[in-house]
Formats: structure tokens, C-alpha cells, sequence
């Protein structure tokens, strides 16, 4: 339990307050941009039916609301990713420099 | 027409099957010596890396009806079919930016275990027991009926023989490899299901020149809907219950046991993180695979037969494969379908056993006091329990409707655990009782407001008096039919203006007479057409009505699980979960003390 002990000093710990007041902030602005996209997505169908009923080029049937629902599955995937860059090249570095400062 | 040996027994469907059942076992019985602890058992020891468990996590999600379901769904509606398809995956993202990393830092082997770490074991744990286990049973009954469904049309199996067979399989699995056998059969069906439909879509892009553009234009020109086809149709009727749906498809998936639980088996807080990764693209590649078969299938197997074999268009997929790559296809993507049915039921036991061994016996009935070979015994004893619950569940509701299964599963996954397991992680001030009665609060809103819906309250409890008022106005409709009938035929009869003006007189006088007569006879039909207009609103009036308007009640059960828990938290603060939420903090961002 002696990491336990060292608690107090972690949390009020710059290091840590900066860390995850960061991760707070990217995890909320990341979900907050998930669901725009998808009620967007979604009020799009709800509201404006002939936006999206609208065809990608003369003479093919193909509408514009394909690659926008297709689009929507791709972005939140790319949403993931954009998490996973920012964890692995920053996140994971500030966690490091805490833990080695309260010694594993 | 396109002749189909579907619905017949198929030898080569049930050869490629039994290849899998063979190396599952093997698989199992190789598992099985290395699953000892509970760590093994529940966790498969932690020891599955990030890419695996994304594989594991894909299998463990994508059901037989998100592969026939959907791709049926896009072969008879178009676009509103997609529509659906999008659901599906946008809960991921939510997964991996709230829940993954802190659920691995803090739990052990439930989500209840992160619930429960700063506040009171007892009551916590009965509750988030009770929400995992209405989610478990839920959605294994819809996996069991759709199992025993679509094996009995892929197969020529009956029924029941296909979900004693299902059963079997999945309590095999799960009672002697555990989460290792079952991480296993996930990724292999993983494997498979993406192979299987990648293969199928090549074959079917290879009959457009691989062109999309082509594609969609001979599905327009293929389908009754014709432009229509590719555009959103009546999927999307009021925007607040698209958006009710929304919610639950979302969070909800951030609330399933079974899929919180595989968090577990990853050995720290970054490989939770990219197998969400990991899962989110092959889930999202799948989908979009699906509604490509769904397309091609209207084209190339055309709705009427699709239709013909099955109402719903659950076979819009397998009967893709027989055309383009005849009965060899069609019998390994029936296995492959199986396979996937067998992965999700299995991930689904075990999570169930997890909730009744770990959470119930462990944290209620022995307060947190048990060695580890007296819990993995329960664990197992529980396996076989909800395994055989499951077959005769399955058994018990043969022919019955039980799509509305899975969004009540949503819906109470979305509601009873998500708001507790959020709130524990973020939430300082929140309390023992705050997360006890947001749980039950979602699970018996989501419950009671789903049964009030249309989904269950017309098409399920009041089924019988909607046929019977819908066959009544239709009679109705028909009797008003044939008096317009009757009206438009005297109107014939009658001697037009222009014929009576070059009429002699004394004929004239005649001919308005014998109009007058005919008008005579309208009036009287059309008091009669208005007798039955008033017929038809009272039969109409008859009309069961929904008490819930809406037809899933996400947004409701949702929103009263945020509240309870915030108002009750806030009327009786606890202080000392106030005071471990800091030991909470530094362990959920930096991962020290993570088991």
C-alpha cells in the first residue's frame, strides 16, 4: 500500500493536474464531435430527406446521401484514431513521467 | 428465377461446420488446461494483446442478425437500411473516449468492480448484478430464437435441435476454456465473418466492373422503389424517435456486459485503448460490407425471391452466395453465420456467469470473502445454469416476435449501466444510493416504457385487435368500394345535358324524369357511403393505441437514470466515497494499483 500513501502528493502533482485535466478535455471535446456527427447524421435524415436524396452526378443513380452514411462510419472511426495519436504520443508520456516520479 | 436449395438440408454447409466445432474444441480443451484461477477464467489472464481482443471484441459484437439482418434490411428497403447499419458502430468511439481505459485501470473483472470502488459492495453490486443479468438474458433469448430461426433455413435443422445444439456448444466453450476458449471462438469467427463477406462483396463488385456508380443504378433500375430505393424512405418518421434509437444503439454499447468484460482480458490501459481501435474499424469495415451485399442481392438475387424464402430478407446474404459462388459458398457462409452466432452467446454466458458468480455470490451473499477455487466452481455452476435458462428460453419462444428484444437490450444496457458506470468514473460527489437507484430507476423505466411502446403494445400484446380492426375497415373500405361503384354506374345511366337538349319534348320530359329518379337512387347511396364513413371512423376508434408513444425509450430511461442518480447523490452526500475518489483518480489516469 506504499503507493497509496504517496496520493496526496500525486494528485496535487502539476504534472498530474496538467495530465488529466488534458485527458478530460480531449475525451469530452472527442465524444461531443461523435455525436454531432451521428445526430447530424440523424437530423439530416429527419429534417432535410431531399438534401440527401439529392444525386452525386447527372445520369447515375447513386445519391449524396451514400457516402455521407457511409462517411459518418469512417469518421468516427477516424474519431478513434485521433484519439489513439494523441494517447500514444502524449498521454502515454506524461504517465510515464509521473509514475517514474513516484517510483513505479 | 433463381432456384435455391435453401430451407433444404445442406451437406456441405454442415461438413464446413463441424470443422469448426472440431477446432473450437480443440481450442477448448487446449484452454482448459491453462484456465485454473479466476483470473484465467473470467480474464483469460490477462494475457490477450490490444490487436487480438479488437479481432475478439468485433466477434464478440457483430451478431447473425447485424450480418443477415442488415443485409437483408438493404436488399428490401435501400437507404433506410444503411440508416440502421450507421447505429451500430457510433457507440464505439463513445466506448473508447469514456469508459475503455478507466474501466481496465479500475475494475477486475466486471464493470461492477469499477461501480463499486469507491462505494458500498453489497448493495452496488446486487444492483449492477441485476442490470447485467436482464441485458445477458435479453439478448441470448433474441440470439437463441434468431439461432434456432435462421439454422433451421440454412440448415433444414429443427428448431429445437438448433438451439440444443447452439446451447450445447456454448456452455461447452465457456465451462471448460472460459474466457480464453471464448476469446478464441470470437476471434476465429471474427476472421471468418470478415473474410467470408469480403470474399462475397469482391464477387459481387467483379459483376458491376467494380463500380459502385453501377452498382446503385442497377439496383435503382432492379427494385419496385426504383430512385427511391437509394434515398431515406419511412425508416424516419418523428425526429425524437430516431433520436430515442440513437441514444440507445450509442451508449447502449457502452453498457454491455459482455463487451466490458473483454477490457479485462488485455494486459493494461493502452491495449484496452487499441483494441476499441481495433474493433471500431473491422466493425465499421463490416457494415459497410454488408450493405454492399445488401445492394447486390437486390440486383442479383432480386427482392421476390429474397422475399419468397423469407419475409424479413434474412437470407438476402446467404442467397447472394449461392448465386455467385454456388452451394460451396452458400454452405460456408452458413457455417461462418452460425459461428457468429455461437461467438456472441458465448461472450454473453460468461459475462452472465461473471455477473452471478463474481458480483452476486462473491460480493453479495459472501461479502467479498471466497477462495479462488470456490468462485471459479460457481462461476462454472452458473455457466451451466444460464446455458440450459438459454435453451429452454430459446425453446419457450419459438415463433414469437422477438426483434424488440434487442432494443430493449440497448435500452437497458444504455440506461441501467451506463449512467452508474459513467457518473462512478467522472462524477466525485456520486453515492452509494445515487448509483443503486439510477440502476434500477433505468432498468425499470426502460422496461415499463418499452412494453407501453408500440413495439410490444401494438404489435405484440394488442396484436390480435389491430388484425381484427384492420380486417374490419378493410372490409369497410370495400363495401365503400363497391357503392362508389354502384354510384358511378347509375351516374352512366343518367341522360347527359347535352343528349336532353337535342331531345324532342315529350322524350325530354321522360329522360329528366328518369334522372330524376337515378339522383334519386345516388342520394340514397351516398347516405349509405356516409353511414359507412362513420362505421369506419368508430371501427377506427377501436384502434389500440400505444400508451408510450415513442418506440424505444431511450431518451426517457436515460435521462431518468442521469437524474435519480445526480438528485439523490446530491440530497445525502457520502463522504467517504468523497475521500477515496482521489485514490480513484490517480489509479484511473496513470493506471498504479491497476490489477
Amino acid at each position: 500500500m506504499s503507493k497509496l500513501i504517496k496520493k496526496e502528493d500525486i494528485l496535487s502533482d502539476p504534472d498530474f493536474i496538467k495530465l488529466s485535466s488534458q485527458k478530460d478535455t480531449i475525451s469530452i471535446i472527442l465524444t461531443i464531435l461523435e455525436l454531432v456527427l451521428y445526430f447530424g447524421f440523424i437530423s439530416l435524415i429527419a429534417y432535410n430527406k431531399p438534401f440527401l436524396a439529392q444525386k452525386m452526378s447527372e445520369g447515375d443513380a447513386a445519391t449524396i446521401g451514400i457516402p455521407i452514411a457511409v462517411g459518418t462510419i469512417v469518421l468516427s472511426w477516424v474519431l478513434t484514431g485521433i484519439y489513439i495519436w494523441w494517447a500514444n504520443t502524449k498521454y502515454d508520456d506524461m504517465v510515464k513521467r509521473i509514475v517514474d516520479k513516484v517510483g513505479g | 428465377m433463381h432456384q435455391t436449395i435453401i430451407g433444404q438440408s445442406n451437406p456441405i454447409a454442415i461438413m464446413f461446420f463441424v470443422v469448426f466445432v472440431v477446432i473450437t474444441l480443440g481450442i477448448t480443451w487446449w484452454a482448459a488446461k491453462r484456465t485454473r484461477t479466476t483470473k484465467d477464467f473470467y480474464a483469460a489472464g490477462r494475457s490477450i494483446t490490444g490487436f487480438q481482443n479488437g479481432l475478439a471484441l468485433a466477434g464478440d459484437y457483430m451478431s447473425a442478425a447485424s450480418f443477415l439482418g442488415i443485409a437483408g434490411l438493404v436488399s428490401t428497403k435501400g437507404y433506410d437500411g444503411l440508416i440502421y447499419s450507421v447505429g451500430w458502430l457510433v457507440g464505439w468511439p463513445i466506448v473508447m473516449f469514456l469508459i475503455s481505459e478507466p474501466l481496465r485501470n479500475l475494475g477486475k473483472y466486471t464493470f461492477a468492480d469499477v461501480v463499486a470502488f469507491r462505494l458500498q459492495q453489497r448493495p452496488i453490486r446486487a444492483a449492477a448484478a441485476a442490470g447485467s443479468l436482464v441485458v445477458v438474458l435479453t439478448y441470448l433469448i433474441a440470439q437463441m430464437v434468431g439461432a434456432g430461426t435462421l439454422i433451421k433455413l440454412m440448415f433444414g435443422l429443427p428448431f429445437e435441435l438448433a438451439i440444443v445444439v447452439t446451447g450445447a456448444l456454448m456452455i461447452s466453450y465457456v465451462l471448460f476454456g472460459g474466457m480464453i476458449a471464448t476469446t478464441w471462438v470470437q476471434i476465429i469467427k471474427a476472421v471468418l465473418l470478415l473474410g467470408g463477406a469480403t470474399l462475397l462483396v469482391i464477387m459481387t463488385l467483379a459483376q458491376f466492373g467494380f463500380s459502385y456508380a453501377e452498382l446503385f443504378n442497377k439496383a435503382a433500375a432492379a427494385t419496385p422503389l426504383g430512385q427511391k430505393f437509394l434515398e431515406p424512405g419511412g425508416l424516419v418518421t418523428s425526429p425524437i424517435d430516431a433520436f430515442s434509437l440513437g441514444l440507445a444503439l450509442m451508449f447502449g454499447t457502452a453498457g454491455l456486459p459482455h463487451i466490458l468484460m473483454r477490457f479485462y482480458t488485455v494486459p493494461d490501459a493502452k491495449a484496452a485503448r487499441k483494441s476499441v481501435f481495433v474493433a471500431t474499424g473491422f466493425i465499421g469495415y463490416f457494415y459497410i460490407l454488408t450493405v454492399t451485399i445488401g445492394f447486390g442481392a437486390a440486383v442479383l438475387v432480386g427482392q421476390k425471391v429474397i422475399m419468397g424464402i423469407d419475409k424479413g430478407g434474412n437470407m438476402a446474404g446467404p442467397l447472394l452466395a449461392e448465386v455467385l459462388g454456388g452451394n460451396i459458398f452458400l454452405g460456408f457462409l452458413s457455417a461462418v453465420a452460425f459461428a457468429t452466432i455461437l461467438a456472441v452467446v458465448s461472450g454473453l454466458t460468461l459475462a452472465g456467469a461473471s455477473a452471478l458468480s463474481h458480483d452476486l455470490y462473491v460480493g453479495v451473499i459472501r461479502r467479498g470473502v471466497a477462495n479462488e477455487k470456490e468462485e471459479v466452481k460457481v462461476a462454472k455452476i452458473a455457466t451451466v445454469g444460464l446455458g440450459i435458462c438459454a435453451i429452454l428460453l430459446g425453446i419457450l419462444f419459438k415463433g414469437q416476435n422477438v426483434a424488440f428484444l434487442v432494443g430493449l437490450t440497448f435500452a437497458i444496457a444504455a440506461s441501467a449501466n451506463f449512467p452508474a458506470l459513467l457518473m462512478s468514473i467522472m462524477w466525485k460527489k456520486f453515492t452509494t444510493y445515487g448509483a443503486v437507484t439510477s440502476i434500477y430507476t433505468g432498468l425499470t423505466v426502460a422496461v415499463v416504457l418499452l412494453i407501453l411502446s408500440p413495439t410490444v403494445w401494438i404489435d405484440i400484446v394488442h396484436k390480435d385487435d389491430v388484425a381484427k380492426v384492420t380486417a374490419q375497415i378493410k372490409e369497410i373500405d370495400t363495401a365503400a368500394g363497391s357503392v362508389d361503384a354502384q354510384i358511378a354506374d347509375l351516374q352512366k345511366q343518367m341522360v347527359s345535358d347535352d343528349a336532353i337538349a337535342k331531345l324532342k319534348k315529350n322524350e325530354k320530359v321522360a329522360a329528366e324524369k328518369k334522372n330524376a329518379g337515378i339522383q334519386a337512387s345516388v342520394t340514397a347511396k351516398a347516405a349509405e357511403k356516409d353511414a359507412l364513413a362513420a362505421k369506419k371512423k368508430e371501427a377506427g376508434a377501436a384502434m389500440p393505441k400505444a400508451i408510450f408513444p415513442l418506440k424505444n425509450p431511450g431518451i426517457y430511461s436515460m435521462a431518468a437514470a442521469f437524474l435519480i442518480g445526480i438528485l439523490v447523490s446530491l440530497m445525502k452526500p457520502e463522504k467517504e466515497a468523497q475521500e477515496k475518489f482521489d485514490a480513484e483518480k490517480v489509479r484511473e489516469y496513470v493506471g498504479i494499483g491497476a490489477e
